[in-house]
């Protein structure tokens, strides 16, 4: 993995830009909570308070004087209050998994699962920052706005894989009521991965989970008398006949993909499979609208 | 030695290890091939899956028995399996190995020399003397030495033509016992019943008879106008039909196939016989005719005189007279001629039109001289002029005071008349024929006489001349050599009017030994005594022919002989010339049987073939091999690793595939890729010669001359291409370079037919015979008698040697020589026209301003000087230090001005109107 990372570390911001540059750019909606809205860089292009005028509306009952615009009032009889348009950066954490089943390819001329999820949650990166969105990746680095955070997010990603087998979602550094990005091939324990989820929605955050596979793990391309190691080594089975497994094994990955959907649906995420052997704007195009309706 | 069957073993006891395939069976049943490991993430989605078959943990029945096999293959191979072994026992005592070496031989001889090698290695390796008898060779003693002083001999042994004569060897055996090994041409010769008795008088005999059918063809016979040829076999079989081909020279003096045809064997018959019917002209060519699936003596047959049809011009002196049919001079030649030759009348000019073998003049006196012109050119080439006397001749003025060029003596005036009515004398008899005359041995019937004659004048060469005479000595035939033909006076008339020698059979004898007329059946042996046979041409056992050489005559009787009893040592078959006629002697006879060799039961026969010793063990091991690649891969297959190696094997196939493609494209490719070749540039092209080192040098002289034209001038010639000029197409070339090589093959009809459209539509030849150090041009040298070979056929206009103002000289360079590597070769061009013969007045020039010299010859190995190597360094020196050097430089400056006058034409020459076009001008 090393080797493949350095080499990573280097072209995978340009590969990751040059994805990014075919969209619009993203923004994020803003969820209205007062505590975690925060001026956004476009407010800050006008003058005063970075507010915008939004509507006059009639004042009711519960608005304070102090918030009525006299001069709107005084044209007429009526009393109205100025309410400006508030303007939010949102905070995006994303978390790709590092364990050692991502470095897994079936095919030599395939990059390995990683290198796709590293990919895309870049990619991500690029496009929410020039939305002047907060990024950070959970664990490694804490959410800010600004191309530099790019810089920092590429060396980040760039790290080692962990000695763990497989992954679950970590959630350290989330900011409450932001978005949430995990990727990752889900093959792990179930438990790690609900509560990883269950902690993000306590925190409100809400986001989208991508279950990236290989093609391989799709097919179960595989016959005769095999010995099926985890990467790692510390998970094996042994079959005399492997073509005979694959139809019961598509059927658990099948429960499998299943489950993430319902886990996902009850906390108001949402859950897609993205394969290696396709291309990767599908995925890109797919969370960024996710991440866009939030809904 | 063990033995199953026709299989014997070597080391037998490694057999017993087959024993052992069951128990593998049970061990190689209980281990399951091994399994894969992968690395694949998924696995905790198999966790706790169960197999539903357990039986596969075990290897599949098939696979055990490819394997049982491949183990039992590398057994069995190891125990040293050998094919039909040579289990006899060891003889002892001295070996006597016997080979017919008869023309039958031949058919199968490198497998008899085979046999003979390994039976005197095998004696060798006993320890064993050898003796090795040629039975065809004449009888001499027979010694038995080591089988190391054999060795070689075998190897050189050759068949003869003729069978063998076995009378007289079974007094040149040696004493003592000794074991026999006869390898038998399956025929029955005189005499070989008791040479085999007198073989088991010293020991035990063995035959070694070869199975194959002995093939013969009996000399070809002229029946109601067809040739009829029969052939005899040997072994009587089923129904066979064999292709029979005649060969002889084509117009040109090519030898080739000039007919063909199919011969048919009855089932159960051993003779079979075909027809073939064929004009004139090609049946007197055929020299030869020969059996296409036999190549020995006997399955040839030369051809004599005997198939030709002669042509017989008669003439005679004016109109016959009507109702004197009887009288007519032409009545008895017709007649004893017409069954035997195709007969041609009319005047003389015309029927030496139609070149007649033979002329007869009866009784014509007088000729215009153009006639004499004309009949003394066809006498040159060979022809025979009959003339018979009459009282026209007679009464003429012909020959009389000078010998006429037609005719052998000067005759006196008037003749003479014997025996009758105001004569004294009884008519004349004839004098027996004296030795050396061509008739010689010819009986006179006394019953011939003769009343009238003219008369020879007594001259000093009258003695040599006469041929026949009366018996009181005065000439009746005489006979002069004009060239190669001769010119033969009868002095009396050729009808009955004279003497009564056209009534009697003599005459047709007489025209017959003068080879007017053929003999319609083969020579008898009366026409063959008394004249000395020389041989022409002589057969080996393989039916080559080859030239006689020094070999020296034979007596008519002996010839006889052989003509039905077949050849000997000492008349090996082939074509005997006697004075004026040749005698074809074949190894079959019209009558010759061939009779199989019938051995008693004491003797033991083997056949050549079938009963080798042959080593299976690298077949066995082969095939245990591949029993084990097979397993390999049946093994990855049942392990599910065969999925990796298909695009492994695919890249395999891919790889083998093109091979055949590209071949298949080589063949395809030619004449279209050769045409865009030759023709997107200006390419120099030279002949191929089949020799090597003289096309590789030709290719890189044009490469050198290509060079040169492309540095110094604006003609920028592509790579130099080799043609084949009885195949290629030659019309792409602008200028072909001919090396001529010393025994070069005249090209077929069709080449020249090409050669000569190429050169009247504006093509050039350079020929080189490259001999031009050692002889002049035309002369004696093999180069230049092949150039005279070549170029017979080939339309080349009358030339001169190359004159000083010829265009050549001056179409880029102004040269005055043209060395190659030879410096001072003649070189010969076309001969200008005569009209222009003188150079105008102040001019350096003639004024020869039309047409391209076609062909330029001369012999200084150009491009030698030329040549260059892939690099541009000179291939071969020149000349001696910086002389040589200039002159390979004025070699060059000849090369550039040859290919300037062959794309330019004459255009320097035009310019020597310049002057008055200036003028014109107004300049």
């Amino acid at each position: 993995m090393t080797v493949a990372a350095s080499s990573l570390n280097g072209d995978l911001r340009s590969r990751a830009e040059a994805l990014g540059q075919t969209l619009p750019p993203l923004l994020a909606e803003a969820e209205m909570l007062a505590s975690t809205v925060m001026l956004g860089e476009h407010g800050r292009r006008r003058a005063g308070l970075g507010d915008e005028f939004w509507q006059y509306r009639a004042a009711g009952a519960g608005d304070s004087a102090r918030m009525i615009d006299w001069r709107r009032s005084a044209r007429s009889d009526a009393h109205f209050v100025r309410e400006r348009e508030w303007q939010a950066a949102q905070s995006v954490t994303i978390w790709v998994d590092p364990a050692k089943s991502m470095s897994f390819t079936g095919d030599k001329g395939r990059a390995p699962k990683s290198d796709r999820a590293k990919l895309l949650a870049l990619a991500l990166a690029v496009l929410l920052l020039r939305g002047g969105e907060r990024v950070g990746l959970a664990g490694l680095a804490h959410p800010r706005a600004g191309r530099a955070q790019l810089l920092r997010l590429a060396s980040r990603l760039a790290g080692e894989a962990e000695a763990e087998e497989y992954g679950a979602p970590e959630t350290e550094g989330m900011v409450s009521h932001g978005r949430g990005v995990f990727l990752s091939d889900f093959l792990g324990d179930l438990a790690g991965i609900e509560a990883g989820l269950a902690r993000a929605a306590d925190r409100g955050v809400k986001g989208v989970l991508i279950q990236i596979l290989d093609p391989a793990e799709e097919e179960f391309p595989f016959d005769g008398r095999t010995i099926f190691e985890s990467m790692g080594g510390g998970l094996r089975h042994e079959t005399q006949q492997a073509g005979e497994l694959r139809s019961r094994y598509l059927t658990r990955l099948a429960e499998r993909k299943d489950r993430l959907a319902g886990l996902a649906r009850a906390v108001g995420w949402h859950f897609t499979t993205h394969h290696t052997g396709h291309p990767a704007q599908a995925a890109l195009l797919w969370a960024y609208a996710a991440l866009e309706g939030g809904r | 030695m063990f033995m199953i069957g026709p299989i014997g073993f070597a080391v037998p006891w490694l057999l017993t290890a087959l024993i052992a395939l069951p128990v593998l069976w049970f061990l190689l049943r209980a281990v399951p091939p091994a399994p894969i490991r992968r690395r694949f993430p998924g696995v905790a989605l198999l966790l706790g899956l169960k197999d539903e078959d357990a039986e596969t943990d075990k290897t599949p029945w098939w696979l055990l028995l490819l394997r049982m096999l491949a183990v039992a293959a590398a057994i069995i191979g190891f125990a040293g399996p050998i094919l039909n072994p040579d289990v006899r026992v060891a003889g002892t005592g001295p070996l006597l190995v016997v080979v017919d070496g008869s023309w039958a031989d031949a058919r199968d001889w490198p497998r008899r020399v085979e046999k003979i090698e390994a039976l005197i290695e095998e004696a060798g390796a006993e320890g064993r003397p050898v003796a090795l008898v040629r039975l065809t060779d004449v009888p001499d003693a027979v010694e038995f030495q080591t089988a190391e002083a054999w060795a070689g001999r075998a190897a050189g042994l050759q068949p003869q033509a003729w069978a063998p004569v076995l009378d007289d060897w079974a007094e040149a055996l040696p004493e003592g016992q000794f074991e026999t090994v006869w390898l038998s041409d399956g025929l029955d010769h005189p005499g070989r019943a008791a040479l085999l008795e007198a073989l088991q008088a010293r020991g035990g005999v063995r035959v070694i008879e070869s199975q194959r059918v002995v093939l013969g063809l009996h000399p070809a016979v002229f029946e109601d106008g067809r040739i009829v040829i029969a052939a005899q076999r040997m072994p009587v079989a089923d129904a066979v039909s064999v292709e029979v081909i005649a060969r002889g020279p084509d117009p040109a003096g090519i030898e080739r196939e000039l007919a063909r045809v199919s011969l048919t064997f009855p089932s159960g018959v051993a003779r079979g016989e075909a027809e073939l019917d064929l004009p004139p002209e090609l049946r007197n060519r055929i020299t030869r005719f020969e059996l296409e699936a036999a190549r020995t003596a006997g399955a040839v047959s030369l051809t004599d005189d005997s198939l030709k049809r002669r042509k017989v011009a008669l003439i005679a002196a004016g109109p016959d007279q009507e109702g004197l049919q009887l009288l007519s001079p032409l009545h008895y030649l017709r007649q004893a001629l017409e069954p035997v030759a195709e007969i041609v009348e009319g005047s003389l000019t015309e029927v030496l039109l139609a070149n007649p073998d033979v002329v007869v003049l009866a009784d014509v006196a007088r000729l215009t001289q153009a006639e004499t012109d004309a009949a003394l050119e066809w006498l040159e080439k060979g022809g025979l002029l009959l003339r018979f006397a009459g009282p026209r001749l007679a009464g003429s003025d012909v020959s009389r005071i000078e010998e006429d060029p037609l005719m052998p003596v000067r005759l006196r005036e008037g003749g003479r008349t014997v025996g009758g009515a105001m004569s004294w004398g009884e008519p004349k008899a004839l004098a027996p024929f004296a030795e050396g005359s061509p008739f010689f041995g010819l009986v006179a019937p006394s019953d011939v006489v003769v009343r009238a004659q003219v008369l020879a004048q007594p001259d000093p060469e009258l003695t040599d001349r006469t041929i026949a005479a009366l018996d009181d000595g005065t000439p009746l035939v005489t006979r002069k050599a004009v060239g190669e033909g001769q010119v033969v006076l009868v002095h009396v008339t050729a009808n009955a009017e004279w003497s009564s020698l056209p009534l009697s059979g003599l005459f047709v004898q007489m025209l017959e030994r003068l080879a007017v007329s053929t003999r319609a059946a083969r020579p008898e042996a009366g026409d063959l005594a008394g004249l000395t046979w020389v041989p022409e041409m002589v057969l080996d056992a393989f039916g080559q022919a080859s030239d006689a050489g020094e070999l020296a005559g034979v007596a008519g009787e002996e010839l006889a002989k052989a003509m039905t009893g077949g050849p000997s040592p000492a008349l090996p078959p082939g074509l005997y010339a006697g004075a004026d006629r040749r005698v074809a002697l074949n190894v079959l006879g019209p009558e010759t049987e061939l009779l199989a060799a019938d051995w008693p039961q004491s003797v033991s026969v083997e056949g050549l073939e079938g009963r080798e010793a042959q080593a299976l063990k690298g077949q066995f091991l082969t095939a245990a091999l591949a029993f084990l690649l097979a397993d390999v891969l049946a093994a990855l297959w049942v392990a599910g690793r065969l999925t990796g190696l298909r695009r492994g094997m695919v890249v395999v196939l891919l790889g083998l595939m093109p091979m055949g493609e590209a071949r298949a494209q080589e063949t395809a490719l030619p004449d279209d890729v050769r045409a865009l070749e030759a023709t997107t540039a200006v390419v120099l092209a030279y002949v191929l010669t089949g020799d090597p080192r003289v096309d590789e040098l030709s290719h890189a002289g044009l490469l050198g001359l290509s060079d040169k034209l492309w540095q110094r001038t604006s003609i920028e010639p592509m790579m130099p291409i080799g043609v084949d000029i009885e195949t290629d197409e030659l019309a792409f070339f602008p200028f072909l370079y001919w090396p001529v090589t010393a025994g070069a093959e005249q090209p077929s009809p069709e080449a020249y037919a090409r050669l000569n459209q190429y050169l009247r539509t504006g093509g050039m030849i350079l020929f080189d015979t490259r001999d031009a150090d050692v002889a002049g041009f035309g002369g004696g040298t093999p180069e230049g008698q092949a150039l005279q070979l070549i170029a017979s056929g080939l339309d080349i206009p009358p030339l001169e040697p190359m004159p000083s103002d010829h265009v050549l000289t001056r179409t880029f360079y102004l040269l005055q020589e043209f060395p190659g590597r030879h410096p001072r070769g003649a070189i010969w061009v076309e001969a200008a026209p005569l009209a222009e013969e003188e150079a105008a007045e102040g001019m350096p020039f003639r004024n020869l301003n039309d047409g391209v010299t076609p062909v330029v010859i001369g012999g200084n190995d150009w491009a030698a000087a030329w040549a260059v190597d892939g690099s541009g360094v000179p291939l071969l020196p020149v000349g001696r230090g910086f002389a040589g050097e200039q002159q390979r430089e004025i070699a060059y400056r000849f090369g550039v001005n040859l290919i300037m006058h062959v794309l330019t034409g004459n255009y320097k020459s035009d310019q020597v109107h310049v002057p008055a076009l200036l003028e014109r001008l107004g300049q």
